[in-house]
């Protein structure tokens, strides 16, 4: 079975933030910018510990239907995307079709259907954040990484932590009440390593 | 306001200088407001949220949480197996629902049908309302506290399954509960057998990924079954048929967190907190242009003027209050009006008098600086990303409404777009200026952003018509031009 190759597809992405290059039926990203990598990255081999991982999740629902969403979650963890194989081995581990993981995970905005880079870079720019100055932050953030590859920069609806505005989460970690220079250090921090990120599901890798 | 269960008679509002000492219930709680610096603490009823504020370093460890007498309660409920005085004590407290449709939690146990098996606890913990953050405070800072609610809860309606539903963005949050649990488990808390009562819980942390709709309890159902969180039509109500076709309780985390709080101190001693039908204390959150925002512990009953002007500091940079939104982001906004700052912070009185709700509890505030319009477009905008797809009304309509919103807040507004709005908004939520809102659609979502646009008929007309009237665009656009 198999699946449109992501990016295709005539709904796009709902991540996609406003101004962000199309996509051809490639897969690759069109115009001058390069922020997305190609989509013919393969997932790598799934080692035993993540095969006992997955039995671990499904075993723990009366039906297997319910694992989609977390093994979803794990195989993006380990291969910084969704690829049309993981859904196709989620399927399998639920007893249902690649289609029906596609159409279920392309309801939720955390998964990303093209390869991302290593960090994803939320940014609200919901009310509160809206007037304590969210989206100039989010402007300086993805003009600052539009060409970096291993950092995506979305923007997000209120990530609950309205206290510390304007806020961003990198791998889904909170930094509040960041300005531009504060947020892109921390960015920088976490590409260094000083910083130890999550996986881009907010989870831990389990290869 | 329903009044089929007589009121408790109205009682003195806790407002005024007097810090919440009331006559010190019976015994039990350490619970009460500890001055602990300055006068802000002293006003807020610490309950719920005591633990998290006592011991903010390590509150989420299993040993601190022990050392500060969690699980006793779920002990003492083992040791008297007697489902009937969990629901007694409950029902006595007058626990109303803190996800903020505040339907009273025991009415809701009471529903469930007798001899259907398994049936299944669901814990919603997909806080997703814009300027809401007062269930992660409880989900990183306690929860310990929210397990052995769920303990409780699940004995009371003998379920053996419980899912706590975490959103997705909250990674930490996600790593505390599932750690919590383990922790629990091997102190034999949770799993089978429990203390040797015979009795077994299984509790899975599930993770969302990114969807505001997973938090209306049939779409978390949906989700957690494994598909597109899309509502479902009700009837049959979830407590009839919910996850996998089985009877499912959906509770808030805070609620939880209260029942184990209720159980402790008695419910008739936490009936004494709050002010009319609505008892005891809620997590409020303050967000915007105030001085000190935050999630703060507050007993009900207090003023907006209170919680705003003192608990929150008043407003940033001694500016003006322009308009505040007293309940989350889907229900009608009020202004810097008198009534409106006096209204207390009361489930029924609030909706009664001034049509809004206090909703899922948080309060956002808006200096004299802010553009109303900007506020509902990007109110507008996130209802429309979040809109499920499922009713036309609200998949068509939201998106309408932002794209008008938008022009208007950007300066390109027309003369005749906020009747276009109404219009619109008609569509989604008939009689739009009618609150609670009437709708066209399965569930809420799609009425929400009709409630901003009410909320800027009703307080900002002339400001909006002077917007649009700025002369830079057609009255109307020539289709063959």
């Amino acid at each position: 079975m198999t699946l449109t190759p992501p990016g295709t597809p005539t709904e796009p992405p709902r991540d996609t933030p406003p101004g962000s290059p199309p996509i051809d039926p490639s897969g690759q990203a069109t115009g001058s910018s390069t922020r997305l990598a190609p989509t013919t990255v393969a997932p790598s081999p799934r080692s035993e510990r993540y095969r006992a991982r997955v039995q671990e999740i499904v075993a723990q629902y009366p039906n297997p239907h319910s694992a989609i969403l977390p093994l979803a979650h794990l195989a993006q963890d380990t291969d910084n995307w969704l690829s049309p194989e993981a859904m196709e081995e989620i399927a399998d581990a639920c007893h249902t079709t690649a289609a029906d993981v596609f159409g279920v995970c392309s309801f939720y905005t955390m998964f990303k259907q093209r390869p991302c880079g290593r960090l994803v870079v939320s940014v609200c720019t919901n009310v509160t954040c809206l007037v304590l100055g969210g989206p100039e932050l989010y402007e300086h953030l993805e003009h600052r990484y539009a060409t970096d590859p291993d950092v995506f920069v979305e923007e997000v609806e209120c990530l609950a932590a309205c206290d510390r505005a304007p806020l961003m989460q990198v791998n889904y970690d909170y930094h509040g009440h960041v300005t531009h220079e504060s947020a892109e250090t921390i960015v920088e921090e976490y590409k260094s390593g000083v910083r130890a990120a999550r996986g881009v599901s907010g989870g831990k890798s389990e290869l | 306001m329903s009044d089929e269960t007589p009121a408790p008679p109205p009682r003195q509002s806790p407002s005024g200088r007097e810090p919440a000492a009331r006559e010190a219930p019976a015994q039990p709680t350490r619970s009460m407001p500890q001055a602990s610096g300055g006068g802000v603490e002293v006003r807020e009823t610490r309950i719920i949220s005591r633990r998290v504020r006592e011991f903010p370093e390590d509150s989420y460890t299993i040993d601190r949480a022990l050392a500060d007498g969690a699980y006793d309660t779920w002990r003492e409920v083992l040791r008297r197996a007697d489902v009937q005085w969990v629901h007694d004590e409950v029902k006595t407290s007058g626990l109303r629902g803190r996800g903020g449709a505040n339907f009273p939690t025991a009415v809701k146990w009471e529903s469930l049908q007798p001899d259907v098996w398994p049936r299944y606890l669901v814990i919603n913990a997909d806080e997703g309302e814009p300027s809401t953050f007062k269930d992660r405070l409880l989900l990183e800072g306690d929860p310990h506290a929210l397990i052995e609610g769920v303990c409780i809860e699940a004995y009371r309606m003998s379920s053996n399954k419980a899912f706590i539903y975490i959103r997705g963005e909250m990674a930490l949050a996600a790593d505390r509960v599932t750690q919590a649990v383990a922790d629990a488990r091997s102190k034999g808390f949770v799993g089978t057998n429990i203390l040797g009562s015979g009795f077994d819980l299984d509790i899975v942390v599930h993770r969302g990924a990114g969807a505001y709709i997973c938090g209306e309890e049939s779409g978390l159902i949906e989700s957690l079954e494994g598909k597109r969180g899309m509502p479902r039509i009700k009837p049959p109500l979830p407590i009839h048929v919910g996850v996998y076709g089985k009877p499912t309780v959906v509770n808030n985390v805070e609620t939880l967190c209260t029942i184990v709080q209720i159980m402790q101190m008695s419910g008739a001693e936490y009936a004494k907190l709050g002010v009319n039908r609505s008892t005891g204390t809620r997590l409020v959150a303050i967000s915007g242009h105030v001085e000190k925002p935050g999630v703060y512990e507050l007993e009900l009953g207090m003023t907006f003027r209170d919680i705003i002007y003192d608990i929150a500091g008043g407003i940033r940079g001694g500016k003006k209050l322009k308009f505040f939104l007293p309940g989350g982001a889907s229900f009608q906004w009020l202004i810097d009006k008198p009534e409106h700052l006096d209204q207390t912070y009361d489930i029924d009185d609030i909706s009664a008098k001034l049509g809004t709700t206090l909703g899922s509890g948080a309060v956002m505030v808006y200096d004299e600086d802010t553009d109303p319009l900007m506020v509902a477009w990007r109110l507008a905008k996130f209802y429309s990303h979040e809109s499920c797809g499922k009713c036309t009304p609200c998949r068509e309509g939201t998106g309408w409404l932002e794209k008008v919103l938008y022009r208007m807040s950007h300066g390109q507004g027309r003369p005749d777009d906020m009747d276009a709005l109404l219009d619109i908004s008609a569509g989604i939520s008939p009689d739009v200026m009618r609150a609670p809102f009437t709708q066209t659609t399965i569930c809420p979502l799609g009425p929400s952003p009709v409630s901003a646009v009410a909320s800027l008929q009703k307080w900002f007309r002339p400001e909006v018509d002077a917007a649009c009237n700025r002369g830079n665009v057609r009255t109307r656009i020539e289709v063959n031009a």
